[in-house]
């Protein structure tokens, strides 16, 4: 193994992989470390693919990629104990020749990912943790240490692409310490039912044809949070995720919020007789826009959720870090063809870049979610139970008349906010943080 | 939501039966610094918030950890960080949770 590489990626999830694919494909010596026994064996989502980040890498992915089932119908609930109101969209238009989202399985999916990694000619060591950064004098990042023996390994950049909860970052000084008010605590459960019992369950025309549900509502117990439902193959994906600090402040044990969503009238169907077969833990970045760190500096870059890139509004996250991952790679390789060194001044390159796409624009545009939420924790209560209260009445046929049913519903609504001013106080709240 | 009526949840161990795990005996990556004042409230906190239940009171009523079934969430070290209780680092290279769907 030659001791200097053009790029060290630490991390073998969808920003690393990006990274190391796109830089290798373009001839790039290319040092790929993680600390899984598999690339994948470490990771974690809910998880879905968004097929157009994966096609500006690998446009021909849907050929020998493990995919579950593409996404044909969204659904999503506002829950209350007993009840749930929701929307749902669906539509043929999903079942095109290239489906836009898939649901798939981390593990297996991020193996693949990285075997074409591989191929294209990025050297990959697995079972390795990474300590520390090196520095030189001027410091500059030129390399890392491991656990492994042997000394330290030199490259002109070091790509940290270590996850949400990575340290390599923090320890080197190059980032600070993640808020517990900035990531959410997530727990999941992969249930396993039949193929054909998910198919007929969500009413679903093949086994290629998937559902998601997301939810908001009781499902995070008056937390910042929400929960979710994903069709795989022949298995349900089920979780739910709180900021870290409703979380220790609240101590409501994160399992037993999920099994009460498990158990909630609405999902406990969905899942009956099925076979829980993992259950897992992750943080997920959702501070947003404020909570991005310094993404670059001497030898050194920042991609995926290590950088806080999820849009946590719209439940996007693998491909923010795919794209982080890609554009990265290509500001680099662009450098290396113009001779330039990778100092932060040229790694303007890389922040233009992100700053011109969707993942920068998107998490722009709701910067002021988080906090929002964090202040008005009553959007995520009230309004869902008085909604839900409202469908009850509206639908209960009772002898009572109907003015009165709706004027009840309205003075419901009125006394759970404490007022029409309150109300139309979080309406300007949220369209100005939505804007 | 109450629990009350509820059957009782499945205990930790059950949960975590169907992980797997390359346990680095003898090398827990987490530690606790006690304090001579008393533990923190973060830290109490965790024995409510670590998913996997790592984190126990034990007789004398300060906490405990116990990592073999962490989940390397970060949860501990992030909640903790400003109390400097927990020391913490990844398992060395292919030790501790293995994802089988992740």
């Amino acid at each position: 193994m030659t001791d200097h590489f053009d790029a060290i990626v630490v991390g073998a999830g969808p920003s690393g992989n990006a990274a190391a694919y796109v830089m290798a494909k373009a001839g790039l010596s290319v040092l790929q470390i993680d600390r899984g026994e598999y690339p994948g064996s470490k990771n974690v989502q809910g998880a879905i693919l968004y097929s157009d980040a994966l096609e500006r890498i690998i446009p021909d992915f849907r050929d020998s990629a493990p995919l579950e089932r593409h996404v044909v119908e969204q659904r999503f609930w506002m829950l209350s104990e007993k009840s749930h109101t929701g929307a749902q969209y669906r539509s043929d238009d999903f079942n095109e020749e290239k489906p836009n989202r898939y649901t798939i399985l981390r593990a297996q999916f991020d193996k693949w990912f990285s075997k074409q990694v591989r191929a294209a000619g990025a050297i990959l060591i697995t079972e390795t943790t990474v300590k520390d950064l090196v520095k030189n004098d001027a410091g500059k990042v030129i390399g890392v240490l491991t656990d492994r023996e042997g000394g330290p390994i030199f490259a002109d950049v070091v790509v940290l692409a270590e996850g949400v909860n990575g340290v390599v970052g923090q320890r080197a000084g190059l980032r600070p310490e993640i808020k517990p008010n900035h990531v959410a605590l997530a727990v999941k459960e992969t249930h396993f039912l039949p193929e054909e019992t998910i198919r007929e369950r969500f009413n679903l025309a093949g086994e290629e044809d998937g559902v998601v549900i997301e939810v908001i509502g009781s499902v995070s117990s008056g937390m910042v949070g929400t929960g979710f439902l994903y069709t795989n193959k022949e298995s349900i994906s089920i979780g739910v995720g709180c900021i870290l600090s409703d979380f220790a402040q609240t101590r409501v044990p994160p399992y037993e919020l999920l099994d009460r969503f498990k158990r909630h009238p609405s999902v406990a169907p969905l899942l009956k007789g099925a076979e829980m077969k993992e259950y897992v833990a992750h943080l997920i970045p959702e501070g947003g826009y404020d909570a991005i760190p310094t993404l670059t500096g001497d030898g050194w870059l920042i991609v995926g959720d290590a950088g806080q890139f999820v849009n946590a509004v719209h439940r996007e996250g693998s491909n923010l870090a795919m794209t982080s991952g890609r554009l990265a790679a290509e500001s680099l390789i662009q450098l290396k063809a113009e001779g330039k060194p990778v100092t932060n001044e040229n790694l303007k390159l890389y922040r233009d870049k992100l700053a011109d796409s969707f993942v920068m624009k998107d998490l722009k545009k709701y910067r002021k979610v988080p906090h929002l939420l964090e202040r008005n924790r009553q959007l995520l209560t009230t309004y869902p139970s008085a909604l839900n209260r409202a469908f009850q009445s509206f639908l209960r046929v009772d002898g009572v008349d109907k003015r009165t049913k709706e004027a009840e519903a309205l003075r419901d609504l009125k006394k759970a906010r404490g007022g029409w001013l309150r109300m139309a106080s979080d309406l300007f709240k949220v369209a100005r943080a939505w804007r | 939501m109450t629990d009350k009526k509820d059957k009782p949840a499945p205990k930790m161990e059950e949960r975590l039966y169907q992980n797997r795990y390359q346990v680095d005996e003898g090398r827990s990556h987490v530690q606790i610094h006690q304090q001579n004042k008393g533990d923190s409230p973060e830290l109490q906190a965790m024995t409510d918030l670590c998913p996997a239940g790592c984190y126990r009171l034990n007789e004398a009523g300060r906490v405990e950890v116990v990592a073999d079934g962490c989940m390397e969430c970060g949860s501990c070290r992030i909640v903790c960080q400003s109390t400097g209780e927990i020391e913490w680092s990844y398992p060395r290279g292919g030790y501790g949770i293995l994802f089988k769907f992740g």
